[in-house]
């Protein structure tokens, strides 16, 4: 028999990016895969791809060993094909019942049918053991309820094939061993699952077999037993651009920036960062390595006073910084590559010349008191476009019609022109073409040999070890060692990074 | 069950097309708008080139007839205004209208209750108590947006209800002129009243000098930077050290100012008193004159003479051709209807857009 699904040399090009290079894989029924790879490797066009909504460059992809018709997405759910997706499409002010029936309610005469709806999703509950209250309100049901509910709607299209979509990305821990067994469970009914994710606790613990994309390549198929947390993210987080970085040796200075115990709650109010300490000098580069999702982001943002400090403080040359208040800290002397360059970095709407004076709009010389100093602003842009190679047909330009690689040189410019000790870069290179990257790197360097402390964080292994003088790899919101990186062993930071220190 | 396509993209793309750029829309409305009210009157029975020629002839083709028009473009300058800073910075104030019939009521109070006081003095005096009083009723809009998350379409829409009412009220009871069976207030003191100048009301020109300050403002300050930054990119605003919450009370307060002087300018230059009819829908006007006018101070004065030419000619257009006077109301209906179609769906987009991001940013 064939296997449920056959995905056969996808390839798919987008402008200046491979987003998928000769892929090929199978999942058969009753059997679990996990899609193991950093944002950016190729997932979500993959899956796009299995679900007919993009058509790829090259290659088939079978259900059932029937290949399926790109564009016909219907098609392709109507032969078996689910997708809980990682942000939840449930209506919060209706019960479970109704929203598990949403889009396909059954009906008596014109009316809904609540009473048979009610009596499908306890059908439906028992048959795959999943207890739900069908009268219950979404909005007052936690995240792994809700999750679980999406599970029911996509499980009651008879589904042979489910493809979860970083699923545990907003559960809690309790809800995250739940869920793992639900997965179990589905599985030895014969739904074929993917789980597309980059957890590594969780492909260990539930998966039949793993696949590694990198860059878009698959690079590793391989099972749990066969392999390990450390190897996985190895492979995950691997070489996957030859990065040559020249770089003198560091002097390393005073300490510029200081962390004491900083404890920092993400978005759902958990301990992300869990009393972190660091030191970083000034005239050296301190990369901070880790699986995403490890603390990393939320660190940068308390840093930078985006995201309350729940605990600790944050010194630079020895002087506390303001707790959310990202301009206060900018002024005491920290430049900031935000990992988010359009929602935090930019306004998209405004031009070039305005992005490059964006705080510091109200400052001599760009304004005198009230006035702003439009023959300023336009010497400023004309300096930077230059210096940091902004390709741009005009400084009148908005920032929105700029590449990827052009909107950070923007960002990078108008942080490394003003004054700074610490340069905090996060995610710097994610995203923008080779050439750019080279340009930033080279920039990075540059602010560091001028005396700043950089601390520079990067979901990219190679980018961290090629341009950092120390690593502090972080896991579970914590440092969990701090290593010189000149002959830093590759392996023992992928074990740490894994969480398998001791 | 569907997978999200593109629809980052897409909300990125919309953003980048979000300029003030385009004129050919407000044009294409007013055009296609006056085709379908022609269609109308010729169904009517009447004809729309008699009506449109004698709308014209008096809103334009004398002294006097500018002068009408002029008067009746005066507020609706300051009520677009009003509608033009508020869009400015990301903020869509229906509420106009509440705020400038609030400072028409202050204004004609100050006009015929403070006694005693030179014209140099008066005038000022009670226009800057309409502007206040309009300022006052935008700001408790700003206030529930920056410091409770309500949207400002919302609470200026209920804000509209409630003064409305109670300057009815006030006009009917309190501030009723003694002894009269009609509900209005006494009539202005001369001293407060606008004079006119060579025939022209002088509140045009004070509406064409503040449209002038604000499109300044937003060019070249500071300030104006700020209020702009926060409109277009609420969390760069807030990392870039805009401080956001005042940024939105500054645009709702200095919005209803300028709608409340709107309310001013026309008790005290043209209606002479407070009369609740009398300001029916000016408010709502500014909301098609800003569109027209592409939210650009500037902008708005072309699309504010246009329709004060309309509601000053629509009397002798049913003199002359016999059609009812509404049809200047379905014109502006009309022009509201295509101006805003592209640009709602556009503002709805970008609003969309940018709530997914509010939430790591700032007041959350």
């Amino acid at each position: 028999m064939a296997p449920l699904l056959e995905v056969i040399g996808v390839s798919k090009q987008y402008p200046g990016v491979l987003a998928n290079d000769d892929i090929s894989l199978t999942v058969d029924s009753g059997e679990v895969v996990a899609l193991l790879g950093e944002n950016g490797a190729g997932k979500s066009t993959l899956v796009k791809a299995v679900f007919g909504l993009l058509r790829p460059d090259a290659g088939e992809i079978r259900i059932k060993g029937e290949p399926i018709v790109f564009g016909d997405t219907n098609a392709v759910i109507g032969r078996g094909v689910g997708m809980v997706h990682q942000h939840f499409q449930l209506v919060p002010v209706m019960s479970v019942a109704e929203n598990i029936v949403l889009g396909d309610e059954p009906r008596r005469g014109g009316l809904l049918n609540m009473k048979k709806a009610r009596a499908e999703v306890r059908a439906l509950s028992e048959r795959y053991g999943l207890a739900v209250d069908p009268a219950a309100m979404v909005e007052d049901l936690p995240v792994g309820m809700q999750q679980r509910i999406e599970i029911l709607k996509a499980l009651r299209k008879e589904v042979d094939l489910l493809i979860l979509d970083e699923p545990t990305a907003v559960l809690t821990p309790q809800e995250i061993d739940e869920f793992l067994n639900v997965v179990r469970v589905l599985a030895s009914q014969g739904v074929g699952i993917v789980l597309i994710t980059h957890k590594l606790r969780e492909v260990m613990a539930v998966a039949d077999r793993v696949v590694v994309l990198r860059g878009g390549k698959v690079v590793g198929i391989t099972t749990p037993k066969e392999s390990n947390e450390e190897g996985l993210a190895q492979l995950m987080v691997g070489r996957s651009v030859v990065l040559r970085v020249n770089k003198g040796d560091a002097h390393p200075g005073k300490p510029v920036l200081t962390i004491k115990g900083l404890e920092v709650r993400d978005d759902r109010k958990l301990k992300a960062v869990d009393g972190v300490n660091l030191e970083v000098l000034s005239g050296e580069i301190v990369g901070v390595a880790g699986v995403e999702g490890n603390g990393q982001r939320e660190l940068v943002e308390a840093i930078c006073g985006m995201r309350p400090r729940a605990a600790g403080e944050v010194l630079v040359g020895g002087v506390p910084t303001e707790n959310m208040h990202p301009h206060a800290v900018h002024l005491s002397g920290i430049s900031h590559i935000p990992e988010d360059r359009e929602k935090h970095g930019l306004v998209s709407s405004y031009s070039i010349a305005d992005n490059l004076v964006l705080n510091q709009f109200d400052q001599e010389p760009f304004a005198r008191g009230w006035i702003r100093n439009a023959g300023e602003i336009t010497k400023n842009a004309h300096v930077l476009v230059k210096q940091f190679d902004i390709r741009t047909p005009s400084i009148k330009a908005t920032a929105g019609t700029l590449s990827g690689g052009n909107m950070q040189k923007v960002i990078v410019a108008r942080e490394l022109s003003q004054d700074f000790h610490v340069l905090v870069a996060a995610q710097p290179t994610r995203g923008i073409d080779v050439g750019s990257i080279e340009f930033i790197h080279k920039q990075l360097i540059a602010a560091r040999d001028r005396g700043a402390g950089v601390l520079l964080v990067s979901a990219e292994l190679d980018e961290i070890l090629s341009l950092s003088d120390r690593v502090a790899v972080m896991s579970g919101g914590k440092i969990v060692a701090v290593l010189d990186a000149t002959g830093a062993d590759r392996a023992y930071i992928g074990r740490l990074m894994a969480g398998l220190h001791d | 069950m569907s997978v999200n396509t593109e629809k980052k993209s897409a909300v990125l793309k919309e953003r980048r097309t979000f300029d003030v750029g385009s004129w050919l829309i407000p044009f294409v409305a007013v055009l296609v708008a006056m085709f379908i009210a022609a269609v109308l009157m010729y169904l009517q029975g009447a004809s729309p080139l008699t009506a449109y020629t004698s709308l014209l002839k008096s809103a334009f083709g004398s002294a006097p007839g500018i002068g009408k028009t002029l008067g009746k473009a005066t507020p609706l300058v300051l009520s677009g205004l009003a509608v033009t800073i508020g869009l400015r910075a990301g903020l869509f104030n229906i509420g106009a209208q509440g705020q400038l019939i609030s400072g028409a009521l202050a204004s004609a109070w100050a006009g015929y209750a403070i006694h005693g006081l030179p014209m140099a003095i008066h005038l000022p005096l009670a226009l800057l108590i309409g502007a206040f009083f309009g300022s006052l009723t935008g700001l408790i809009a700003g206030a529930l947006k920056a410091y409770r998350g309500i949207h400002e379409v919302i609470s200026t829409i209920m804000l509209n209800s409630i003064v409305i009412s109670l300057v009815d009220y006030l006009a009917s009871g309190p501030f009723k002129e003694h002894g009269q069976p009609l509900t209005r207030t006494a009539p202005v003191l001369k001293s407060a009243l606008v004079p006119k100048f060579f025939g022209l009301p002088l509140g045009f020109f004070i509406a064409l000098a503040l449209s002038y300050a604000v499109w300044w403002v937003f060019r070249r300050t500071t300030s104006g930077f700020r209020l702009e930054t926060v409109g277009r990119n609420k969390n760069a605003a807030w990392y870039a050290g805009i401080n956001v919450k005042r940024s939105i009370l500054i645009a709702m307060a200095v919005g209803g100012a300028v709608a409340g002087l709107g309310g001013a300018v026309e008790t005290l230059g043209i209606t002479g008193r407070f009369e609740p009819a009398f300001n029916a829908g000016l408010g709502f006007d500014g909301i098609t004159i800003a569109l027209l006018g592409r939210a650009n101070p500037l902008g708005i004065i072309p699309g504010a003479i246009l329709i004060g030419g309309m509601r000053a000619g629509a009397a002798s257009m049913q003199f002359d051709a016999g059609v009812a006077p509404e049809i200047v109301d379905l014109l502006m209906a009309l022009i509201l209807f295509f101006v805003s179609a592209p640009l709602l769906t556009r503002w709805l987009r970008r609003g969309k857009g940018a709530a997914s991001s509010v939430t790591g940013g700032w007041g959350s």
